[in-house]
């Protein structure tokens, strides 16, 4: 589903990506996990075409990302992505959060699209909150909110950056009950995420970057049991330690 | 000596005869409204757009932006009016330039004044909107592109309508300041308020009440537009939204 191949990425002198490999198949979970500025985000936002490439490839459900000539938008609109801040559009309620892109970019009719995001919303447990404004829900919600966005323009696989890094911490499990139906019910996804216990729920392999490298592709048992490099060793006692 | 007040002045038939004095006040207070109404249409349509490709990542648009904003900003607006005036024509191919001078005058004056103002304001405008969009939140294009919206439809429906409504209460006094500089245009002889005002001291004495006359009128005119302006800003207001100052 998803390919990534040599990717490098540097500004100026500054390597923020070096030579990554790895690749996500069909309904498989990723959690990409490692310290500050290892270039986690950078990678994910490279997969979608936020963040250009300097060297490498990385292929989409058979759509090369770094190729010029293809049609981001198109291969965006099928990729669905979660910020770390939301990024619920403030000036549009909820519902109009859910329909915008699916009137605008899949051209399917007004209610068509309503009906849609209502069912997502339902399905996020926010039903009630429909007629709501951004700003008047919780960070929580919100984040809820952008995962049922995604959702409704039926993506074939989704992103994830940190969805709960900015969320007090007794919101941060409703997001992630989301989460792990979506990755029970088989989307594939790839998850840049410190949540270890929802590593070791539902991810089927975790990365760990450092420094712009991928050090460590395991599968999760081996991940969490004995990782081979050292800093994979000290990040997980950090962050396990917690 | 002392001022011999005079209110009356007002009522009197002016010395065109065909009119009171308080006729020529609302004929200069009209041409100031009509003047100021239509450049500042024109330049928030155009500040609109050139504050936008300020942003853009295209680098020749975006420096051509920068360009024009430097022009219009930071040469003084009295230049940029005798330009428009005196300069422009005489730089028209011949026969356009002749038929233009052949045109009314007072056609000549509106339209040197109404583009000249416009230019000058857009560049203000540009320069608010291009901060309007630089102070959302980066993610917000993002996203808006992560659902596969093209740049130009990130812009529409995401990024300018949050940027719009935080720049109001800047646009406001944009928009204020343009009634403010159309005084500027008597220069050339257009007969707007100021300058009504100032030929009615020529044909009364009757300084003090004229120029009262012209300071209320601005002043009116300063207060219809900062209500209008607040309310339109409480109309767009976004609900739960904090952070737009
Ligand atoms: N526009 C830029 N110019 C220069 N350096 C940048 C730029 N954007 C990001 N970087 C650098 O690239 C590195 C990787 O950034 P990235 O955001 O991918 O890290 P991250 O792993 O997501 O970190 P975090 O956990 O803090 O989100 C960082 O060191 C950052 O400083
Ligand atoms: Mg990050």
């Amino acid at each position: 589903m998803i390919k990534i191949a040599n990717v490098s990425k540097h500004y100026g002198d500054f390597k923020v990506l070096t030579d990554c490999t790895t690749r996500v198949s069909k309904g498989e979970v990723i959690v990409v996990c490692g310290p500050s500025g290892s270039g986690k985000s950078t990678l994910i936002k490279c997969v979608n075409g936020l963040e250009p490439f300097q060297s490498g490839e990385i292929i989409v459900d058979g759509t090369s990302v770094g190729d010029p000539k293809t049609n981001l938008s198109k291969l965006r609109a099928r990729v669905g992505m979660v910020f770390q801040n939301f990024e619920l559009f403030p000036h549009m309620s909820i519902t109009e959060n859910l329909a915008i892109a699916q009137t605008k970019v899949l051209k399917r009719g007004k209610d068509e699209a309503m009906d849609k995001g209502l069912k997502l919303l339902d399905r996020v447990g926010l039903k009630a909150h429909a007629h709501k404004f951004p700003g008047q829900l919780s960070g929580g919600q919100q984040q809820r909110v952008a995962i049922a966005r995604a959702l409704a323009m039926d993506p074939i696989c989704m992103l994830f950056d940190e969805p709960t890094s900015a969320l007090d911490p007794e919101m941060v499990n409703e997001v992630l009950d989301v989460m792990t139906e979506l990755a029970q019910e088989g989307m594939t996804m790839m998850c840049v995420t410190h949540e270890m216990g929802f590593a070791k729920r539902v991810a089927h392999r975790v990365i760990f970057m450092d420094q712009g490298r991928i050090v460590e592709d395991d599968k999760k048992d081996v991940f969490f049991s004995n990782p081979r490099s050292e800093r994979a060793q000290q990040f997980l006692a950090k962050i396990l330690h917690h | 000596m002392s001022y011999q007040w005079n209110w009356g002045v007002f009522l009197q038939p002016s010395a065109s005869g065909d009119d009171t004095y308080l006729g020529w006040m609302l004929a200069g207070f009209k041409m100031t409204i009509a003047l100021s109404l239509t450049a500042w249409v024109l330049a928030l349509l155009l500040g609109a757009l050139i504050g936008v490709l300020r942003t853009v990542p295209n680098k020749a648009l975006a420096g051509f932006a920068t360009g024009y904003v430097e022009l219009f900003r930071n040469v003084p607006l009295l230049v940029q009016l005798f330009i428009w005036y005196f300069v422009l024509p005489e730089l028209l191919p011949a026969s356009i330039g002749d038929a233009y001078k052949q045109s009314n005058p007072m056609l000549q004056q509106f339209l040197a004044s109404m583009v000249c103002l416009a230019l000058f304001t857009s560049a203000r405008v540009a320069e608010q909107v291009r901060s309007g969009i630089n102070s959302l939140p980066k993610g917000q294009k993002n996203a808006g592109l992560a659902l596969g919206f093209t740049l130009p439809q990130t812009y529409r429906f995401v990024m300018l309508p949050m940027a719009f409504r935080l720049v109001v209460p800047p646009l406001t006094s944009e928009f204020l300041n343009i009634f403010k500089n159309s005084a500027v245009c008597s220069t050339i002889g257009l007969m707007e308020l100021a300058a009504q005002g100032r030929q009615l001291v020529d044909y009364t004495a009757q300084p003090y009440e004229s120029f009262i006359a012209v300071t209320l009128s601005y002043i009116a005119i300063n207060v219809v537009v900062m209500t209008l302006m607040h309310k339109f800003e409480r109309r767009i207001a976004v609900p739960g939204y904090i952070g737009g100052k």
